[in-house]
C-alpha cells in the first residue's frame, strides 16, 4: 500500500510482549456464529435424547459430514462472497462444470494413478477460477450486479457441460480417485472428504479473520466507496473474492466427483441456494460487512442435522426442507433487528 | 490581501466541470504552513468539488496545484496521502461494521513481524494500542476499541474520522463540514481538536457553513463564490457582514488574474 507517514508528535511502536490474550480466534469465536452454534447444540441433544442409539454413533456422525463436506467447501467460498455483499448464484453449475473438465482430462490423460488424479484436480481448479475471475471482472470492472453477472454464468456453465458431455454423465473417473479422497478414512475412521472439506473451512476462516484478505474484505462489504478512498484496490479484491468462490466451487465439483464416481450434472441446482442459506443462517449479512466461517461451518450443519435427525426419529423428511426455511427466516429476521438497534444512534 | 512565505498548497486557476455545470471556473486556494483556513461559500460555490479535487477525488479539467512551490499532479487520494495530505470526508468514509482501530488503519494495516506478516497476517494488538493512543492524545472518547462503529454515536464517529485523517497527515488536513451533523458538546469537541491538529504542526482547512465558528478557529478564511475565490480575510480584520457580503456578492472583492 502506501508508504507509513510519520504521524505527528510519533510515538515508536513498542513491541510489548503478549499481554492481553485476544486475537485472531476473537473474531472467530464470538460475533454472530455464538447464537445459531447453540441452536445447532440444541439440535444435536434435542436428538440425542430421541433417538440415543441411532442418532449418537461415530457411523452416523460420518454420514452427516460426509453428506455436508462438499456444501461446506462451497459455504466457505459464499461466506467471503456474501461478507462484500454480493452474491454468487453460479457455484453449483461451475461446479458441474469443474467435474466435468476434471473426468474429461482424467480420461483423456488415462491411467489409474495419482498423476492423473492430479491433472483431473487441475482442470477442476483452473475451470473453477476462470469462472470466479469472469464473475468478479464482470462484476468489478463492468459494474454488472452480482445477481445477474452470476445469474448469467449459472446457464453458462451448466449450458458448456452439457454441449461438452452431450448431456450425459461422465462416468470414467479413475479408481483410486475414488477409493481414496472419495470414500478413504483416515485411520479407518475420518472420511478424506470430511478432513479436507474442514482443512478448507480452517484455512479460510484464519484468513478471513486474522489477515489483511480478509479485512478488505469485510471492508467493502461494509463501505465499498470508504474502502476505496482509504486507498484499498476495492476492483481487484472483488475478483479475488469471487475468483475464491469460484475455486472453491471447482474443488468442490472435484470433491463431488470423487465420492459419486460420475459427474453428477443435473443433481446440483439447488447447491447455490443451499449453501447461500447456510451462510446467512450462519450469522452472515446479506448487507455486508458482517459474517463468519465458523457461523456458516454452523449454518452447513444444521440443515444437514435436521435431515439426518427427522429421519432417525421417524419424521417425513420432507420436514427438514420445512424447518430450514423457517430458520432462514429467523436469521435474517435477527440480522435485521440487529442493524436496526445499531443504527438508531 | 496577505502573504508571507511559500504557501503549502496552492491551488491556481482551477477548471472543474461536470457536465454541463462548471463548479470551478479558475479557482485560486492556498494553505499556509500550519495554519487553520476557513473556505467559506454559499450552496453550490464549488467549495466541495474544490476540496475533492485537490484531495484527488476529482481530476481538475484545467489549472495547477502546487505543493511546497513545486507543481505536483493529484490524480488519486493515494497521491494526496503521499503530500501527507488527508481528508475527513462529510459522510466519514468509515466502514461501520468495523472497530475504531481497523477503521484507523484501513489501507494501511500494520502487519505482523516476520514471516505471518508476509503471508498476510495483521498486527491487531498493534493497531489497537496505537489507535488508542491516537484517540487519547486527540481528546476522541472512544470507551469500547472493540465495538463496531455502527454502534458509536455522530460525534465519536467524527471523532475516529478526525484522528484517522490526523494520524496520516503531517502537512494538511481537509474537513468538510466536520460538525454539520453533531450537537454543541460534540461540536465543541471537534473545534477544540482543530486547534490540537495545528499544535501538532498540520495545517487544517476547514470547510463549514457555521460563521461563528469560522470566525472563531480560522487563522485566515477565503471565500469562494460561482467557482470563484473572490476574497480573503485575516483573523481579526473581518466581520460576519464581510463574510456574507462577500458570500453573496453585495461585496465586491474581486480578484481577477492576480491569484495568490
Amino acid at each position: 500500500m502506501s508508504t507509513q507517514t510519520t504521524p505527528p508528535d510519533a510515538v515508536e511502536p513498542e513491541r510489548e510482549p503478549p499481554a492481553e490474550r485476544e486475537s485472531w480466534w476473537h473474531r472467530f469465536v464470538t460475533g454472530s456464529s455464538a447464537p445459531i452454534g447453540l441452536i445447532l447444540a440444541g439440535l444435536i441433544v434435542v436428538f440425542s435424547a430421541l433417538e440415543y442409539e441411532n442418532f449418537v454413533s461415530v457411523s452416523n456422525a460420518r454420514n452427516v459430514t460426509t453428506d455436508a463436506a462438499v456444501l461446506l467447501v462451497l459455504a466457505v467460498g459464499m461466506t467471503y462472497v456474501i461478507i462484500t455483499a454480493g452474491i454468487d448464484l453460479s457455484v453449483g453449475s461451475v461446479l458441474v462444470f469443474a467435474g466435468v473438465m476434471a473426468a474429461e482430462v482424467m480420461e483423456s490423460v488415462g491411467g489409474n494413478n495419482w498423476g492423473t488424479i492430479l491433472a483431473g484436480l487441475g482442470a477442476a481448479l483452473a475451470s473453477g477460477v476462470a469462472w470466479g475471475v469472469l464473475n468478479g471482472f464482470l462484476i468489478a470492472k463492468a459494474k454488472i450486479p452480482p445477481l445477474i453477472v452470476t445469474l448469467g454464468t449459472l446457464g453458462m456453465a451448466l449450458g458448456a457441460a452439457l454441449l461438452i458431455t452431450g448431456g450425459v454423465d461422465k462416468r470414467d473417473v479413475p479408481f483410486k480417485l475414488v477409493e481414496t479422497i472419495g470414500s478413504g478414512r483416515l485411520f479407518d475412521e475420518i472420511p478424506y472428504l470430511v478432513l479436507i472439506a474442514f482443512a478448507v473451512a480452517l484455512v479460510g476462516g484464519i484468513v478471513l479473520a486474522a489477515t489483511r484478505f480478509g479485512r478488505y474484505t469485510y471492508a467493502i462489504g461494509s463501505n465499498e466507496e470508504g474502502a476505496r478512498r482509504a486507498g484499498v484496490a476495492v476492483d481487484r479484491h472483488l475478483i479475488k473474492v469471487y475468483a475464491l468462490a469460484g475455486t472453491l466451487s471447482g474443488l468442490a465439483g472435484f470433491l463431488s466427483l470423487a465420492r459419486f464416481a460420475t459427474t453428477t450434472i443435473g443433481g446440483h441446482s439447488t447447491d447455490n441456494l443451499q449453501a447461500i442459506a447456510a451462510v446467512v443462517i450462519g450469522g452472515t449479512s446479506l448487507f455486508g460487512g458482517v459474517g463468519t466461517i465458523l457461523g456458516s461451518v454452523f449454518g452447513v450443519f444444521i440443515p444437514a442435522v435436521l435431515q439426518n435427525g427427522f429421519v432417525i426419529v421417524g419424521l417425513q423428511p420432507f420436514w427438514q426442507q420445512v424447518a430450514v426455511g423457517a430458520v432462514l427466516i429467523i436469521a435474517v429476521y435477527l440480522d435485521q433487528l440487529r442493524r436496526r438497534t445499531a443504527y438508531q444512534r | 490581501m496577505v502573504s508571507n512565505g511559500t504557501p503549502l498548497l496552492e491551488a491556481r486557476g482551477i477548471v472543474k466541470s461536470f457536465g454541463k455545470v462548471q463548479a470551478l471556473r479558475g479557482a485560486n486556494f492556498e494553505v499556509r504552513p500550519q495554519e487553520v483556513v476557513a473556505l467559506v461559500g454559499d450552496n453550490g460555490a464549488g467549495k466541495s468539488t474544490l476540496v475533492k479535487t485537490l484531495a484527488g477525488v476529482h481530476q481538475a479539467d484545467g489549472g495547477e496545484i502546487r505543493f511546497e512551490g513545486e507543481p505536483v499532479a493529484i490524480h488519486s487520494p493515494l497521491d494526496a496521502r503521499a503530500l501527507g495530505i488527508e481528508t475527513v470526508y462529510q459522510d466519514l468514509a468509515l466502514a461501520a461494521e468495523l472497530d475504531p482501530a481497523s477503521n484507523m488503519y484501513l489501507g494501511r494495516e500494520i502487519m505482523r513481524p516476520g514471516a505471518l506478516g508476509k503471508l498476510g497476517f495483521l498486527d491487531k494488538k498493534a493497531m489497537r494500542r496505537e489507535s488508542g493512543a491516537a484517540f487519547k492524545r486527540l481528546g476522541v472518547a472512544i470507551q469500547d476499541v472493540d465495538a463496531r462503529v455502527a454502534t458509536m454515536s455522530g460525534g465519536q464517529r467524527q471523532g475516529i474520522a478526525v484522528s484517522r485523517a490526523v494520524m496520516w497527515a503531517n502537512k494538511v488536513v481537509f474537513m468538510d463540514e466536520p460538525t454539520a451533523a453533531l450537537g454543541v458538546v460534540q461540536t465543541r469537541n471537534v473545534l477544540d481538536l482543530i486547534g490540537r491538529v495545528k499544535e501538532h504542526g498540520v495545517s487544517v482547512v476547514l470547510i463549514s457553513h457555521n460563521m461563528p465558528e469560522v470566525l472563531e478557529v480560522a487563522d485566515r478564511i477565503e471565500v469562494l463564490r460561482l467557482g470563484e475565490r473572490v476574497a480573503q480575510f485575516q483573523r481579526g480584520d473581518v466581520t460576519m457582514e464581510d463574510l456574507v457580503g462577500a458570500m453573496t456578492g453585495a461585496l465586491q472583492h474581486r480578484e481577477r488574474g492576480n491569484g495568490a
